[in-house]
């Protein structure tokens, strides 16, 4: 803890000798987190580790993830054990394991950088206007997010996509739907006791609008909050597009982890044993979202000292 | 410390209740059904408005093509479907409140009917598991807050968390090829051998056969459940151990092992049995890629199995029946909060 202390200490200095390029300090100490706590820092590099998949997908796998592939025979190429030619040997109909797996990579961080953002986001504003503003916006937003949270999780998201129909998207929709109400009351809570501080009161009295006073004043304090629940939700929105795509509702233009794991259990991979198979996506989804809880508990344990201990 | 950024452990606070304190307990248990009510009823009406504002006529099973628009007018009619939505709904209530969920497009039964028959495997399944997983959960939180700061303590708590952040349906996926496949200790699927026969669903539940089918689900999902009340327990250990009863049973030379068990660890159990009756409803939802994977007869494979050849009314019944279990157990856990905390019970501000 000590040296946490004196890291604060120095950090405001190299800023002040840097002044033309000053960030607010928050702003500042969200960037520069993951530096101080390991956790968080590893959570981190796997991000960015699944970042450089995503980004070189196509050098990392040049197969086609959806193309069948023949032997020299003629004969389609199914049920190969991993090899030299395919690092994880190929599915029940001689498609590439691993290049599945690595452009799975991309559709698991569109979905949970996009749900995560729009959480974020949606709660952030939400909190922050039923905070500040209190009364009947305050009991109206909150009894909504009631409801949401009355909702049973994946039943709803099932159901809601059985309507609106296989889209990736829509798996985006129902997470946001279900999970803005967590942030926002929290972010809320945190607001009632912020607009009591004096340098808001200072605000108000010089004149500041309630605008500036909320997104400048208020805002830039619950930022950490709101990338807490971001950090979360991204685990989250890829746990449900992979259950969602095991259960079949998964879209089918789509490669994702889900729907490998979907298309090995369907297709017996568990009785022939083909590890290489199911194993590898779990892991993938395993490491994402672990990444996710450490990320959130840095933050939590450099922004909100009280919840540590 | 790391439950706070745990989803689970954040739902579990969200939905406890907020400001007890300082008010009657009799007028605060009412204010809490009436919350947990409404919420239900909120539930009712987004499920009712989803499912009449979807594409297709509701009807989309039973009219077809060979019945002329008079026949067809009729069956509207028959059906209530003539009338405004606000009629509708009241109606639907209505039905809703005398156990009446209609006619399964698919089997021609009444869904509750049909429900009934699958909701006690859900129960079985989702209580044993929540069993397993909260007894063990409870000893080796609470062992691991007295072993703070040792190796063991460091790599168990990102372990955990890896358990709670792997998708349910792959950690049963596994265990199947392992367990059931590879080593055949159990059976791959279903919830009795084919050609087994009972004379009462209470006979067909207490046998060997039901129970080893039930091992490997409730294994998979008490490997899931565990890690909150054991990081709930850890936690909340590690906070009680320094409160002053804590401090004062030191003080009156009680033994470590007392101390822990007798003072620390009573304290620290209070939210994880909250959790608990929150875990039943929770789970109950989560129980649909469980089920599906092991083709449990529960009412999640059921709802999936309804959505997917959009048998409405079956899975607007299905989900109801969800909502409802989670309702009544958000309920109960509010119960049980106010109970057990004495700052809420004695009206105290808590």
């Amino acid at each position: 803890m000590a040296e946490r202390a004196e890291e604060r200490g120095v950090i405001p200095a190299q800023l002040a000798a840097r002044r033309s390029w000053r960030l607010p300090p928050i702003v500042q100490r969200l960037l520069t987190m993951p530096l101080r706590d390991p956790f968080a820092f590893v959570g981190i590099v796997i991000y960015l580790l699944f970042l450089l998949v995503a980004v070189f997908a196509d050098r990392l796998a040049t197969t086609d993830p959806t193309e069948i592939l023949f032997l020299s025979t003629g004969k389609v190429a199914a049920n190969m054990p991993p090899g030299a030619e395919y690092p994880l040997g190929t599915t029940n109909l001689g498609r590439d394991i691993y290049a599945q797996l690595v452009h799975g990579t991309e559709s698991a961080l569109a979905v949970g950088l996009s749900a995560a953002l729009i959480v974020a986001l949606v709660g952030t504003v939400v909190g922050l206007v039923a905070g500040y503003f209190g009364g009947w916006i305050d009991a109206l937003l909150m009894r909504i997010a009631d409801m949401a949270l009355s909702l049973p999780f994946l039943p709803f998201v099932i159901v809601l996509i059985g309507f609106l129909g296989p889209d990736t998207s829509n798996v985006v929709l129902a997470v946001v739907l279900l999970l803005w109400p967590n942030s926002a009351r929290v972010i809320r809570s945190q607001v009632l006791s912020l607009r009591e501080r004096s340098y808001v009161e200072a605000a108000r009295v010089t004149g500041a609008s309630q605008a500036r006073i909320l997104f400048v004043h208020i805002a830039p304090n619950i930022l950490p909050l709101s990338f807490v629940y971001a950090a979360i939700a991204i685990g989250w929105a890829i746990i449900t597009e992979a259950s969602v795509s095991f259960l079949g509702f998964g879209d089918p233009d789509n490669v994702s982890w889900g729907m490998m794991l979907q298309d090995a259990f369907a297709s017996q991979a568990l009785s022939r044993g083909q590890y290489a198979w199911f194993v590898p996506p779990g892991v993938c989804i395993i490491l994402v979202v672990v990444a996710g809880f450490f990320i959130s508990r840095g933050y939590e344990e450099v922004f909100m000292p009280r919840l540590r201990r | 410390m790391a439950e706070a950024h745990d989803p689970s452990v954040a739902d579990y606070r969200a939905t406890s209740p907020e400001d007890g304190g300082g008010r009657a307990p009799m007028k605060l248990v009412l204010e809490r059904f009436l919350h947990n009510t409404l919420a239900l009823l909120a539930v009712i009406t987004i499920l009712f408005f989803m499912f009449r504002l979807m594409p297709g006529s509701p009807l989309a099973a039973f009219i077809n093509d060979n019945l002329n628009e008079d026949q067809q007018k009729a069956m509207l009619q028959q059906f209530g479907l003539d009338r405004p939505m606000w009629q509708q709904y009241l109606i639907y209530l209505a039905n809703l409140a005398r156990g009446e969920m209609g006619l399964s497009f698919f089997q021609r039964r009444p869904v509750t009917g049909i429900l009934l028959e699958v909701l006690p495997n859900s129960l079985i399944l989702t209580l044993s598991s929540l069993i397993v997983a909260y007894v063990f959960g409870v000893l080796a939180g609470a062992w691991l807050a007295w072993k703070r700061g040792s190796w063991i303590e460091r790599a168990a708590v990102p372990v955990v968390l890896a358990t709670r952040a792997a998708p349910e349906f792959w950690i049963g996926m596994v265990l199947l090829a392992l367990l059931s496949f590879k080593l055949g200790w159990f059976p791959s699927g279903g919830a009795s051998s084919p050609g087994e026969a009972y004379t009462s669903n209470w006979q067909r539940i207490f046998s060997l056969d039901y129970l080893q089918h039930l091992a490997l689900p409730v294994i998979t999902l008490a490997l899931y459940l565990q890690g909150l009340p054991l990081l709930l327990m850890r936690s909340n250990m590690l906070e009680v151990m320094h409160e002053e009863f804590v401090t004062m049973a030191r003080m009156k030379g009680l033994s470590e092992w007392r101390i822990v068990i007798g003072h620390a660890a009573r304290n620290a159990l209070l939210p994880v049995v909250t959790a608990f009756a929150l875990g039943v409803g929770l789970s109950m939802g989560g129980n649909v890629v469980i089920e599906t994977v092991f083709s449990w007869p529960g009412i999640g494979r059921m709802l999936v199995q309804a959505v997917s050849v959009h048998d409405y009314p079956l899975a607007q019944g299905a989900f109801l029946m969800i909502a409802a279990v989670l309702a009544v157990m958000n309920f109960v856990a509010d119960l049980l909060y106010m109970t057990l905390d004495p700052r809420v019970s004695h009206g105290r501000a808590g």
